[in-house]
C-alpha cells in the first residue's frame, strides 16, 4: 500500500521533469550539441575511420570527458530552479517525501540522458557497415556509459540543491566530477603513486568514475563496477535530502 | 481544526516569530495582520511544514506537521506568497500534476481538474502556457492548484496580492463562499480585506501576536469609535461650540472645519456605553440648528493597526 503510493508519487514527480525537459527548447538544443560533440571528438579527434576496426572504442573512450561538462548542463536546474522560481514551496508542502521528489527528479534526469545516449546508435550502424563488430562488447560498453552518467547526474542534481543559481551549481558539479574522474585518469595516477603508498592509490583510483567505465569497456560487466555507480548515486541522493532538509532549517 | 503551540523561530540569533499560539476551527476565516516583516510568512510556512519550527508544533486535524507530516499535509490546501508557479507548464498540464500528487487518477483526475478550473475563472486560459498569463491569472492558478483536493484546512499567504480591484473582489468572494467546511487561515496587511472577509483576526508585530480580536472589536478599540460627527448650519460657530460642549456626556469636541454656514464638529463622549447622538439631537432641535448630517463613527482601523504594531523596543 505505502510502497505502491512511494511509486506512484516518483511517478508523477518523474513525468513532470520530463515534461519540463521536453517542454523547453533547451532540450532539443541538448540533444543537437550531445551528438555534435560526440561525433566530433569521434571523427575528428581520434579518426574513427583510419582505426581500421570495427569497433566503438574512439565512441566510447570519450564519454566520460564529455559527460564531464554535458551531464552537470542537464542537471543543473533540477533543484536551482525550483528555488529561484519558489515552486520548491509548492513541492515541498505537497504530500510527499522529500525522498520521492529527488528519486523523481534523478529518474527523469537519467532518462533523458538514456534518450540522448541511446541516439547515438548510427555509431552502431557504422561499426556494422564497416566490419562485424562484437555487439555484446558494446552493449556492455553502453551499459556502462548509462551507470557512468547516472554517477554524474547524482553529482549534479546535489549540487543544484545547493544554490539557486544554475551557473554556480554547474561549477560545483564540474569540480567534483573532475576529481571523481581524475582520480583514474593514468598520468595522475602516474604522479601520485610517486610520492604515496600503494596501498592509497589503490583506494583512490577505485572511487574514480573512469576506473570503473574502464573495467566494463573490456566488454565484461563486473558486479564491484555496478555496486560502485550504485553507491555514489545512493550517496548522492542522500547528501541531496540531507542539503534539502538543512536548507528548511536555515 | 488547526492548533498552533508556541510557534517559536529564529533565523540565526534572530527570533522572527515569537511563542505563537492559536487554534483555528472549522468555519472560522483567521486574518492574519502585521506589517512587512512581522513573521506572518514564516508562521505559515511553519504550519505547512515548509520549514520546521525552531521549537513549538503546528497540528493539523489531529497530525503534528513535524511528525506526521505526510497525513497532515493531505488535509492543506497552501497558497505561497507570491504564488508560485511552473512557468513553462501549460494550465492543464500544471493542474494534472497536482491532482496526481493529491492521489487523483483517471477521470477523477480530470473532474478535480475542470472543478478548479471553473471555480477559479480560468476556462478561457486553460490551455495556456502559465508564463503567458498575467499577474492576476497567475495568482488564481496558484490559488486553483490549492483547492483543487477540496481541503479542510486552507492556508493563504497574501492571495489578493498585485490584483486588480474586481480581481481582488473575486477572490474574496471564493474564499467566502468556501468558508462554511473549512477552517481558512490567510494573510493579508491589507484592512479592508480583512473586515470584509475574516471572521477573526490576529495581529502579529516583531513576531508576536497583539492582539486576537473580531474586526468589528478591534474597531472599538479605535479613539474614534463612538464619537459624532456633525454638520450644522450655524452662523455663529463659537455659539454651536460653547452649547454642545454644555450636552451632558460629551467629553470634548473637536471642531474639523468651518466656511460659510457650514460647521463641522467631531464630538467625543465621556463614555462609549452611552450613546450620546440621541441627546445631541434633541439638544440642538431645541435651539433651532439646522442638522445637515450625522455619522456616528464606527472608529479607524488604520488607527488601530498603527497603534498595535507601532515599533515596540525589541531585545
Ligand atoms: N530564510 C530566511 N532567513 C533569514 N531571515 C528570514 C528568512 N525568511 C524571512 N526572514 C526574515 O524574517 C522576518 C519575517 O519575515 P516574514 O515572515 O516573511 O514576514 P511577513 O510575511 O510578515 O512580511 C523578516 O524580517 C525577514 O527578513
Ligand atoms: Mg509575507
Amino acid at each position: 500500500m505505502r510502497t505502491s503510493e512511494i511509486m506512484r508519487n516518483i511517478k508523477t514527480i518523474m513525468k513532470r521533469e520530463i515534461k519540463g525537459y521536453f517542454e523547453s527548447p533547451l532540450a532539443y538544443v541538448f540533444i543537437v550539441i550531445f551528438l555534435l560533440l560526440i561525433g566530433f571528438f569521434t571523427f575528428n579527434v581520434t579518426s574513427f575511420y583510419e582505426n581500421g576496426q570495427a569497433d566503438l572504442r574512439a565512441f566510447f573512450y570519450w564519454h566520460p570527458w564529455l559527460y564531464l561538462f554535458l551531464i552537470p548542463a542537464a542537471a543543473m536546474r533540477l533543484w536551482s530552479e525550483e528555488m529561484r522560481m519558489k515552486t520548491i514551496e509548492l513541492l515541498l508542502t505537497f504530500p510527499v517525501s522529500v525522498g520521492e521528489v529527488i528519486c523523481g527528479k534523478f529518474l527523469a534526469a537519467w532518462l533523458f540522458i538514456g534518450i540522448c545516449l541511446s541516439l547515438t546508435f548510427p555509431m552502431v550502424l557504422t561499426a556494422m557497415y564497416l566490419g562485424d563488430p562484437d555487439l555484446g562488447a558494446i552493449l556492455c560498453a553502453y551499459i556502462g556509459s548509462f551507470l557512468m552518467a547516472g554517477a554524474y547526474l547524482s553529482v549534479g542534481l546535489m549540487t543544484s540543491s545547493f544554490t539557486p543559481s544554475q551557473v554556480i551549481s554547474f561549477v560545483l558539479a564540474v569540480v567534483i566530477c573532475l576529481f571523481f574522474l581524475l582520480a583514474g585518469f593514468s598520468p595522475v595516477i602516474d604522479i601520485v603513486s610517486g610520492w604515496t603508498p600503494q596501498w592509497f592509490v589503490g583506494i583512490v583510483t577505485n572511487l574514480s568514475f573512469l576506473t570503473h567505465y574502464n573495467s566494463i569497456q573490456r566488454g565484461v560487466i563486473d558486479f564491484r563496477d555496478i555496486l560502485y555507480y550504485f553507491s555514489v548515486i545512493v550517496f548522492m541522493i542522500f547528501a541531496n535530502a540531507l542539503v534539502i532538509q538543512n536548507r528548511k532549517a536555515a | 481544526m488547526i492548533e498552533v503551540r508556541n510557534l517559536t523561530k529564529f533565523f540565526g540569533s534572530r527570533k522572527v516569530v515569537d511563542d505563537i499560539s492559536f487554534g483555528v476551527e472549522k468555519g472560522e476565516i483567521l486574518g492574519f495582520l502585521g506589517p512587512n516583516g512581522a513573521g506572518k510568512s514564516t508562521t505559515m510556512r511553519m504550519i505547512t511544514g515548509f520549514i520546521p519550527p525552531s521549537s513549538g508544533a503546528a497540528v493539523i486535524g489531529g497530525c503534528d506537521i513535524s511528525r506526521e507530516p505526510i497525513s497532515a499535509r493531505k488535509q492543506i490546501g497552501y497558497l505561497p506568497e507570491n504564488a508560485p508557479v511552473y512557468p513553462e507548464m501549460l494550465v492543464t498540464g500544471f493542474l494534472e500534476f497536482v491532482a496526481e500528487i493529491r492521489g487523483f487518477r483517471g477521470s477523477e483526475k480530470k473532474r478535480k481538474v475542470d472543478e478548479a478550473i471553473e471555480k477559479c475563472f480560468l476556462t478561457d486560459v486553460r490551455s495556456q502556457s502559465i508564463q503567458t498569463l498575467s499577474k492576476g491569472f497567475k495568482q488564481r492558478v496558484c490559488f486553483a492548484q490549492s483547492i483543487l483536493h477540496d481541503p479542510e484546512y486552507l492556508i493563504l499567504d497574501e492571495p489578493t496580492d498585485g490584483l486588480d480591484p474586481n480581481q481582488k473582489h473575486e477572490v474574496r468572494q471564493m474564499i467566502r463562499k468556501m468558508s462554511e467546511e473549512k477552517a481558512i487561515i490567510l494573510s493579508t496587511h491589507i484592512l479592508d480585506e480583512m473586515e470584509t472577509v475574516c471572521t477573526r483576526a490576529i495581529i502579529i508585530a516583531g513576531g508576536k501576536i497583539v492582539s486576537d480580536n473580531t474586526p468589528y472589536n478591534l474597531r472599538t478599540q479605535s479613539s474614534l469609535h463612538g464619537a459624532v460627527s456633525l454638520t450644522l448650519k450655524a452662523p455663529n460657530p463659537d455659539e454651536a461650540a460653547a452649547l454642545i460642549q454644555t450636552i451632558p456626556g460629551v467629553k470634548s469636541i473637536k471642531v474639523l472645519d468651518h466656511s460659510l454656514d457650514d460647521f463641522r464638529v467631531r464630538i467625543f463622549p465621556e463614555t462609549i456605553v452611552n450613546p450620546i447622538a440621541g441627546t445631541i439631537l434633541s439638544t440642538l432641535g431645541e435651539k433651532n440648528y439646522e442638522i445637515k448630517s450625522i455619522f456616528v463613527e464606527q472608529g479607524r482601523l488604520d488607527e488601530v493597526f498603527r497603534n498595535l504594531t507601532a515599533v515596540t523596543p525589541q531585545s
